[in-house]
C-alpha cells in the first residue's frame, strides 16, 4: 500500500486515462482554484476528488494518508488566517491546499511514472528552442518523485541514531546529519546516473 | 580485454592532493576477476576506472581498444557498474519503471522495453514486485533489481563493487549465485573472499599498489597474511 502517493496498480476508468490529460486537468483545476472563494464551495470540491479515489478504487484511509503530513501545516495556516481574514477564509484556504494535494495524489497514485515523465517531457519539446532537453526535465521529475522515500528514510534513520544517542530533542542534531546524508546521497546517485548512461 | 596502463589517480587539487591508486599497470581478459584490498587501498578508484566513472590522472584505460578518457559514453554502454548500496542506484520509483530506465534511455521500441523488462522480472525472480515501490523491497530484492537493471542492458562486463557488503549471508549467497551464471565476464570487488574461490583470477590492492595478482587461492593466502 503506497503511503507517499507513488502508483497503485490497477485498470479503472482513471488508471486508463492518458497521464497527458491528468496532468492538463490537474493544472487547470489548479489554475480554477483561484474562483474558490466561498466558504460552501470548498466541500463539495473535496467531495469531488475523493470521489476520484473511489472511482479508481483506491481506498478512504490511503486519500487520508495523503494529507496527513499537512497536519502541521494546515494547522498554522488556519491559525493566521482566522486571526487576520476570520474562519470563513481560512476554511477556504486549507480547504483548497487539501484538496489540491489530493488531486496530486490521485494523479500519482493512478498513473505510472514512465508514462507522466513521457506526458511532460512531449509538453517540453517546445522548450528545444531555448535549448532546454526536455528528457532533463522528466528525468528531474523521475527523481524528485523516486527521492521522497529515500530521504523520508534518511530521516528515520538520522532520528534513530539521535534517540540512541539521546539528543531527542535538537533540531540541529537532525539537521546537519540529514542534510550531510542527503548530498552523499545525491553524489552516489549522480555516479549511478553516469554509469546507467545519463552523461551528456 | 581490459587494460590499464601505467594509471595514477589522484583526487583534489596542490596542497590538498592525495594518491589513491599509483603506477598500476595490468591487462584483465580472464571471464571471472577478483579485486580485494583494505578500505582506501583504491580497489574502487580502480574499478570505477574500468567504465569511466574516474578517468586516471596520468596513464591510460582502454576497454576494447577505446580509451575511456575519449569515448566514456560507448565504454558505460559496455560495461556496467554495480554498486555497493543499490538506493544510491535505484533511479525510478518503482521496480518495473527502474529496469526499464536504461533500455528507455538506448532508443528502443515501447514492445521491446516491455518485453525485456518482462524476460528481466522473471529471471530475477522480481515478477511479483513489478509494479511495487523500489523503496518497499527488501535489501537483498533491492540488490537484485540494481543488478537486473544493470543487466537487462546486456554489457559485455559487469564490474560489481562490493554487492554483498550490505547484505545477510541468505542474499550474499544469492547474489553470488547470481553473478556466477553470467555469461559476461565479471569483475567483482569484495570483501567476502569464499565468494571470489572458483575466480579465474584475483588481484588484490594494498596502500594505492597492485600488490599481488595471481590465482584465486593464492590471492587469498597472501591478503590473509597482509592483513595479519
Amino acid at each position: 500500500m503506497s503511503t507517499l502517493g507513488l502508483y497503485l496498480p490497477g485498470s479503472s476508468p482513471l488508471h486508463r486515462l492518458p497521464a497527458g490529460a491528468k496532468l492538463a486537468a490537474m493544472l487547470a483545476v489548479g489554475v480554477g482554484s483561484i474562483f474558490l472563494d466561498r466558504y460552501w464551495s470548498v466541500g463539495p470540491a473535496i467531495a469531488l476528488v475523493l470521489s476520484g479515489f473511489a472511482v479508481a478504487g483506491i481506498p478512504f484511509r490511503t486519500a487520508l494518508r495523503q494529507v496527513r503530513p499537512l497536519v502541521w501545516i494546515a494547522g498554522f495556516v488556519a491559525a493566521f488566517h482566522v486571526v487576520v481574514n476570520g474562519w470563513e477564509r481560512a476554511f477556504v484556504v486549507v480547504g483548497v491546499i487539501a484538496m489540491l494535494v489530493l488531486l496530486a495524489s490521485l494523479v500519482t497514485l493512478t498513473t505510472r511514472t514512465t508514462d507522466m515523465v513521457d506526458a511532460v517531457v512531449r509538453a517540453c519539446r517546445p522548450l528545444r528552442v531555448v535549448r532546454v532537453d526536455p528528457e532533463r526535465i522528466g528525468l528531474l521529475l523521475a527523481l524528485s518523485i523516486r527521492s521522497v522515500p529515500v530521504v523520508v528514510g534518511l530521516a528515520e534513520e538520522v532520528r534513530d541514531a539521535q534517540r540512541a544517542r539521546g539528543l531527542t530533542a535538537s533540531p540541529r542534531a537532525f539537521a546537519v546529519p540529514l542534510i550531510v546524508r542527503s548530498l552523499r546521497h545525491a553524489d552516489a546517485l549522480g555516479d549511478a546516473l553516469v554509469a546507467r548512461g545519463v552523461d551528456d | 580485454m581490459i587494460e590499464v596502463e601505467g594509471v595514477t589517480h589522484i583526487y583534489g587539487e596542490a596542497a590538498n592532493e592525495r594518491v589513491v591508486l599509483n603506477e598500476v599497470n595490468v591487462t584483465l581478459d580472464e571471464p571471472r576477476i577478483g579485486v580485494i584490498g583494505a578500505n582506501g587501498s583504491g580497489k574502487s578508484t580502480f574499478v570505477r576506472l574500468i567504465n569511466g566513472l574516474v578517468v586516471p590522472t596520468r596513464g591510460k584505460v582502454r576497454v576494447d581498444g577505446r580509451d575511456t578518457t575519449e569515448d566514456g559514453r560507448e565504454i558505460r554502454r559496455r560495461v556496467g557498474f554495480c554498486f555497493t548500496d543499490p538506493d544510491a542506484q535505484i533511479v525510478m520509483p518503482t521496480v518495473r519503471e527502474d529496469i526499464a530506465f536504461g533500455l528507455r534511455r538506448r532508443g528502443l521500441s515501447k514492445a521491446e522495453v516491455a518485453a525485456r523488462v518482462g524476460s528481466a522480472l522473471e529471471t530475477y525472480a522480481l515478477e511479483d514486485h513489478a509494479d511495487h515501490p523500489a523503496h518497499l523491497l527488501s535489501g537483498g530484492q533491492k540488490q537484485l533489481l540494481a543488478l537486473a537493471s544493470v543487466l537487462v542492458t546486456e554489457p559485455d562486463t559487469l564490474v560489481l563493487d562490493e554487492p554483498t557488503t550490505l547484505l545477510d549471508l541468505r542474499n550474499a549467497a544469492k547474489v553470488s549465485a547470481l553473478v556466477r551464471t553470467l555469461d559476461q565476464q565479471v569483475i567483482l570487488v569484495n570483501h567476502h573472499l569464499d565468494l571470489l574461490n572458483d575466480f579465474d583470477r584475483v588481484i588484490v590492492f594494498d596502500d594505492t599498489l597492485l600488490v599481488f595478482d595471481g590465482s584465486a587461492p593464492e590471492a587469498t593466502d597472501f591478503y590473509r597474511r597482509l592483513m595479519a
